[in-house]
């Protein structure tokens, strides 16, 4: 039998020998170049931390690969990032240039620091999800191969972060990205009645909608959906199988813009409806990639230094924004959705 | 390699600069038929625009109720390898430190058991072991545990607690995060493996405002590290910046969003304001070698944060302004489970804390479980004079 209920390992057996000394006892910290770091403690003591872009979905060999060049340049330590990066922690300033040196050989970008776009939050897509509307490693590829060049340069106005969800539960932080790409449906789920009297809860599957749109039809023990009220935010599908809603030509993206989740200088804030819809179309997606380059750019020239993407949306207005970015507005843009909680302080900035 | 794998719209996505998902999938396929057939089946995806995973599955591991993701393919006699296809989620080391000998165990037990494909991480922060069968999944849970590695959450659970870096590497750290993750991760085992709730509960901890897990966004507890008294100015520090060349007025004082700061550029003076000060981090963010947080330190711990379902977004909201985060954490371990009581108590079947709290009102939330209310948790006081009163306020 197995022992159950250990929780995770140690965390402090984990630990670098340097962090292990310093844990807590940091002073101050730079930016040594794109992906380098350096922290100084008040002993004195350095660690430098080489920051790396990865896929997220690896294979073993790879995370075998990675820990052959931990054992070779950290002594057999690393750690991953919020944003699933890989971070190698050197104790000895003369190995990070001959590791970043190798990084680059195999291919794997150093970067991801300060003023740039960082790896892409994403989610299991068509890889592993029965619910999304799109795939989610493919197109995080095909944006990351298009604007890889703010992966490993800091010459943005500020951090921007890009995120992806496929499907509307917005697994991972995608809500509050400085752009979000969005997997959507258009069209109103299929019911299956037979499939539906099997294996579904009705009353659960009911109160699954957002809009009340779906109704009990006792008579034949199924539901009905009054199609006019459906938003096809996929719920349903979620709680009951027979309630299939994927759509080929229908489903796709949206882009969302102006989210964050730092307090620095402003609340976090939710991102907004940009670009209402744009098609799937793998294996590059190019409508989404372009959407999302011309975002940056036109972030990038006209925001000022240290201004998030929100920011200077907030500053500028959105009816300039739009304008700016040469996005048509459109009635789908106004929320016609319940009102939310705004009165509520979402926020750490307050006065004691 | 299996000979006949032929994904010619997937082998687009080894073309580019960015490392590739692809090729990471086709170094697997080459040792496990299973993820052969998962790249075929995402090829057919890829054609049809659709997934080709069939709605849910219900599989798990002897003791618990949750950790492990079923996933059936709704074309198992194409894509036999794929079948059966279950996501393992194994609960990471605080802040996702790791040493390679510990990654290399998890490598061997996968390799043994799966697919040779995972995640590092998952959003809400576990390994994730994508793609094993029902058979595998016990004595792959059997040996990771051996090798001193458990299962995270899944399902109406607490699910694995995350936490930024922390006091590990950075000097911002007001809480310890990393220790404070792994107490309460141990603490509350029973509710992470057998869940018991309405749904889902996750809790993040950031040792700053700066919020590097996002858990004002994606946790419905976020516990926040920040100060009660004044950040330290090393004035001579701060003349530094100015002398390399930084412009603390526009890139710092101007920013400032209660201008709590003011630059005198003639005397090199930095004059502080603590009571403005509303400890958004950007100015210590500007000079990390001059600023630092105060001394006075613990947790702003707010609550609410979820995705779009059912009732929209919402970012966690302050409910308590400031708590110590001293270990045993006997005070936050109190107000979890008080809050996990009341929520067992009144949540309707899938509804979030934040939606209940929505829900019954913050007056009665608040009453119920024993907290003060605090004008820190709001933005503002209601614009409408529709105010519930009770019994006890008025009159007989």
């Amino acid at each position: 039998m197995p022992t159950i209920d250990i929780g995770p390992p140690d965390y402090r057996e984990m630990l670098p020998p340097v962090i292990k000394e310093n844990y807590g006892n940091w002073k101050y910290h730079e930016i040594l170049k794109p992906g380098v770091l350096k922290h100084v403690s008040h002993r004195g003591a350095e660690v430098y931390s080489v920051r790396v872009g990865s896929p997220r979905l690896v294979s073993i060999d790879f995370i075998r690969e990675v820990c052959d060049l931990a054992d070779q340049y950290c002594g057999g330590y690393l750690r991953f990032t919020s944003r699933h990066n890989i971070e190698f922690l050197v104790s000895d300033q003369n190995n990070v240039e001959p590791l970043v040196v190798e990084l680059q050989k195999k291919g794997l970008p150093v970067g991801g620091t300060g003023n740039s776009i960082s790896n892409m939050i994403h989610t299991q897509g068509w890889i592993h999800c029965h619910t999304p509307a799109t795939d989610a490693s493919g197109i995080v590829k095909a944006v990351m191969d298009e604007i890889h060049e703010y992966f490993t340069t800091m010459q943005l106005p500020a951090k921007l972060r890009v995120s992806l969800a496929c499907c509307l539960n917005m697994c991972g932080a995608v809500h509050c990205s400085d752009i979000a790409i969005l997997g959507i449906h258009r069209t109103a789920p299929r019911i299956d009645n037979e499939k539906l009297q099997k294996t579904c809860e009705i009353p659960t599957l009911i109160a699954s909608c957002p809009t009340a749109a779906i109704k009990p039809n006792p008579k034949e023990k199924t539901v009905v959906i009054n199609e006019e009220r459906c938003m096809y935010c996929g719920n349903c599908y979620t709680m009951c199988p027979a309630m299939d809603i994927m759509d080929p030509e229908n489903d796709g993206l949206a882009i969302l813009v102006g989210g964050k989740v730092s307090n620095a200088r402003t609340a976090p804030m939710f991102s907004r409806l940009a670009i209402p819809f744009l098609p799937n179309n793998p294996p590059r997606w190019p409508e989404v990639t372009e959407a999302v380059v011309k975002l940056v750019k036109v972030w990038a020239e006209n925001a000022r230094k240290g201004e998030r993407m929100g920011e200077w949306i907030e500053r500028i207005g959105w009816e300039k924004f739009f304008k700016l970015a040469e996005i048509p507005f459109t009635d789908k843009h106004i929320d016609d959705f319940i009102f939310s909680v705004p009165t509520f302080r979402s926020s750490t900035n307050f006065k004691w | 390699m299996a000979e006949d794998l032929k994904t010619p719209l997937l082998d687009e996505l080894e073309k580019g600069p960015w490392p590739s998902f692809v090729t990471e999938m086709k170094k697997a396929a080459e040792k496990k038929p299973a993820a052969a057939d998962l790249m075929r089946q995402l090829e057919q995806s890829y054609v049809d625009k659709k997934g080709h995973w069939k709605h849910g599955g219900i599989v798990g591991v002897k003791g618990y109720g949750g950790g492990v993701i079923g996933r059936y393919s709704d074309s198992p006699e194409q894509f036999p390898g794929v079948a059966e296809f279950h996501t393992m989620r194994v609960n990471q080391p605080s802040g996702w430190f790791y040493t390679t000998e510990a990654l290399r165990k998890i490598c061997d037990v996968w390799e043994k058991h799966g697919s040779g494909l995972t995640n590092f991480h998952g959003s809400t922060g576990d390994v994730i072991l994508l793609g094993t069968t029902t058979e595998h999944i016990q004595p792959a849970f059997d040996e990771f545990s051996d090798a001193g590695f458990d299962l995270g959450g899944s399902g109406s659970d607490l699910r694995t607690p995350s936490c930024c870096v922390g006091k590990a590497r950075c000097e911002f750290a007001c809480i310890d995060t990393m220790d404070l993750c792994h107490d309460l991760t141990n603490e509350f085992q029973d509710e992470l493996h057998r869940p018991m709730w309405p749904y889902k509960f996750k809790l993040k901890i950031s040792g700053c405002a700066n919020d590097c897990v996002a858990s004002i966004a994606r946790a419905d507890c976020s516990v926040i590290g920040t100060w009660r008294d004044a950040l330290v100015i090393d004035a001579e520090a701060v003349k530094e910046y100015a002398r390399a060349g930084m412009d603390i007025k526009a890139e710092v004082c101007d920013k400032c969003p209660t201008r709590a700061l003011e630059w005198d550029t003639a005397g090199m003076e930095l004059k502080f304001n603590a009571e403005d000060c509303t400890r958004c981090m950007h100015c210590i963010n500007k000079m990390p070698k001059a600023l630092s947080p105060g001394k006075e330190r613990g947790a702003t711990i707010l609550l609410g944060g979820k995705a779009t379902i059912l009732q929209s977004a919402f970012l966690s909201w302050v409910i308590v302004p400031f708590m110590k985060m001293e270990p045993p954490y006997e005070e936050v371990k109190d107000f979890l489970r008080r809050i996990w009581e009341w929520w067992d108590e009144h949540g309707k079947t899938r509804e979030r804390i934040g939606e209940l709290i929505y829900r019954k009102g913050m007056g009665t939330f608040l009453r119920e479980v024993g907290l003060e209310p605090s004008p820190a948790m709001v933005f503002r006081p209601r614009a409408n004079p529709y105010v519930f009163w009770q019994p006890e306020d008025v009159n007989k």
